[in-house]
């Protein structure tokens, strides 16, 4: 178990600037959710912390030690791969023993081992068995197994459980929460499944284009985004953007008034806005409305609330306290 | 059953043309070599049936000298095409992209746009005793008269690795290709070292791509002519020779007949006992 510490980290591919530069201390037992959209260089920035991508500039400590210039065994991480990477032509029982056996563990200790991360895993029926043979849910479990047996300071995920169905990912994403708090080893966790990052996290990184745009805890970034992107890209669905100018109470150099879904209410009076369609999801139905400025917004309601018909006008009301204001640069004002 | 007749009929026609192919051109012409292989000469347009032609092989050393000699000259060329070969492959499928990737590939095609004959004897311009070699090491002080470097087991050597070298790279290229960079990086993360990962990792997943090329480059260098008389000269001794010389020279079509069903075996043999080795099936090699 460590800390992990990012100081001013960029990368660049060539003359491309991917990642320019983030900065953050991790605790020791920490779980870190770096989470982003497509193309923002999470998955870059995590290889920096495995080794497997140079680091342009800055300084990556693990255990309060600069390690840079370590290859990826001499960093004490694990690493589990977004498509597993398990060998095609070992048992089960031997990927789980393969780092072991590379570093020469004695055979008792690895049989051991494997055999405390099998039954941990619910894996013990299958240790025989090629990777091919087993399903989806199975191979995620035996390359969280080869991490766990190695018993390193820190875990890396890349996006571990984009290639299950939805089911099975609400499943995993449990296990490996519980699994980690069980085990108390540091971990980093990169996925742009932002329901993911808020179920996880003790802290999250979320990234915009090679920068953090904020970290913080979920539910502090939930309630609390810095700037538009933030707001934007964590929340399902996501907060409204209404022109500034319908606040007359809205601060200088404002642009945009966010509020959130479940912020916005039916009122008798209040802004004019017309039902374009609804949702109704069972616990709560969603409507989506058009305001008169032609800007699109969605209202979260409970699902008993009688809630009115696609092509009705409604008045939406809100609380000053809600509103969170953007200006022009997408930051926070 | 109208509509299964006209399936089978379909079918059949279908059929057709790769039975006629094999019947006519492949097992048609080699049961009469065999046939004729089994005739023994006794006198004049007279005839016996019996094993005298095979006899003859091994009572003469030269015949089964030569024959061991192709056999173990057509391995070492097939380990020396799988050992540059394989490399060369690992760096076009792994460590390059889009257009480097193509062009590197077709650099590998380009003698294939000659006939094997232009190409040998592009080889022995450079390596003939007037060649550019011998040229090039005199006008630097190296050698101080002409040196032939043609008509030796080198210079067939060389001959057969670059006339193969392409049926070598193309199956490793496949199959390297489709081994994800992932695994490669796990194999890091664990603690591998560059060599346990190529031992442990790379190779078996390139099984089938090696001994598919391997399978390939021993069958042509086994059954070569032209590149072991060419830069071989006389001494070559290459079994297709003696093969050569019996039909056409001496006109002896039962001996001819003879040798070309001993290679037959021999090339057989020895795919056989390098798939057991490598634990691969010809099936699962062929569909690579």
């Amino acid at each position: 178990m460590a800390t992990v510490s990012l100081k001013g980290i960029t990368k660049s591919f060539g003359k491309t600037e991917v990642i320019h530069g983030i900065d953050v201390d991790i605790r020791d037992g920490e779980f870190i959710v770096i989470v982003g959209p497509s193309g923002c260089g999470k998955s870059t920035l995590l290889r920096m912390v495995a080794g497997l991508e140079t680091v342009t500039s800055g300084e990556v400590q693990i255990g309060g030690a600069r390690v840079n210039d370590r290859e990826p065994m001499d960093r004490d991480i694990a690493m589990v791969f977004q498509n597993y990477a398990l060998y095609p032509h070992m048992s089960v029982y031997d990927n789980m023993a393969y780092g072991l056996k590379i570093a020469g563990t004695p055979k008792a200790e690895i049989a051991e081992r494997v055999a405390e991360a099998a039954t941990l895993l619910q894996l013990e029926d299958y240790l025989k068995r090629r990777p091919r043979e087993l399903s989806g849910g199975q191979r995620q479990r035996v390359a969280m197994g080869r991490a766990i047996v190695r018993k390193p300071s820190v875990f890396l995920f890349d996006e571990p459980l984009s290639n299950l169905d939805a089911k099975l990912r609400v499943q995993m994403r449990l296990e490996i929460k519980q699994l980690q708090r069980r085990l108390g080893v540091t971990s980093l966790y990169v996925t742009h499944d932002q329901v993911e990052a808020m179920t996880l996290a003790d802290r999250m990184i979320v990234m915009n284009a090679g920068r953090a745009d904020q970290i913080g805890a979920p539910l502090e970034v939930y309630a609390n985004p810095q700037t538009e992107f933030v707001a934007g890209f964590i929340g399902s669905p996501p907060m409204n953007f209404l022109p500034a100018d319908m606040a007359h109470d809205a601060p200088p150099g404002a642009v945009k008034l966010g509020i959130r879904p479940e912020h916005l209410t039916l009122a008798q009076t209040g802004t004019a806005a017309k039902v374009i369609y609804t949702e109704a999801l069972g616990a709560e139905t969603l409507l989506h409305v058009d305001l008169a400025n032609g800007t699109r917004a969605t209202v979260r309601q409970d699902a008993i609330a009688p809630h009115p018909k696609e092509g009705e006008t409604v008045h939406l009301a809100w609380d000053a306290g809600n509103r969170i204001f953007f200006d022009s640069e997408g930051q926070r004002c | 059953m109208p509509v299964t007749d006209r399936s089978r009929l379909t079918f059949y026609l279908l059929l057709a043309p790769l039975l006629l192919w094999l019947v006519t051109l492949i097992i048609l012409p080699h049961v009469g070599m065999f046939l004729v292989s089994l005739r023994e000469k006794v006198g004049v347009r007279e005839y016996e049936t019996g094993f005298a032609n095979y006899a003859v092989f091994f009572n003469e050393p030269l015949y089964w000298n030569t024959f061991a000699r192709t056999a173990y000259m057509s391995i070492a060329a097939t380990v020396l095409t799988l050992l540059i070969g394989f490399p060369i492959a690992y760096y076009i499928a792994k460590l390059t992209r889009g257009r480097t990737k193509t062009t590197l590939f077709l650099m590998c095609l380009i003698p294939f746009w000659v006939s094997e004959l232009v190409r040998t004897f592009g080889w022995m311009i450079l390596l003939r005793e007037t060649g550019v070699f011998s040229n090039v090491l005199q006008w630097a002080g190296l050698a101080d008269a002409p040196v032939e470097m043609l008509y030796n087991d080198a210079a067939i050597m060389v001959g057969l690795v670059y006339t193969s070298m392409l049926f070598m790279v193309v199956p490793l290229v496949t199959t390297l290709d489709s081994l994800d960079d992932s695994l490669i990086e796990a194999g890091y993360d664990l603690g591998a070292s560059g060599f346990a990962i190529l031992r442990e990792i790379v190779i078996p997943h390139a099984m089938p791509g090696i001994v598919s090329g391997c399978i390939v480059v021993f069958m042509l260098s086994l059954g070569n002519y032209l590149t072991p008389i060419l830069l071989g000269g006389k001494d070559s001794l290459w079994f297709t020779g003696l093969i050569y010389s019996q039909f056409i020279t001496r006109f002896n079509w039962e001996l001819g007949s003879a040798f070309g069903f001993l290679l037959l075996g021999l090339s057989s043999t020895i795919v056989f006992i390098g798939l057991k080795l490598s634990r691969q099936s010809l099936g699962r090699t062929m569909a690579q």
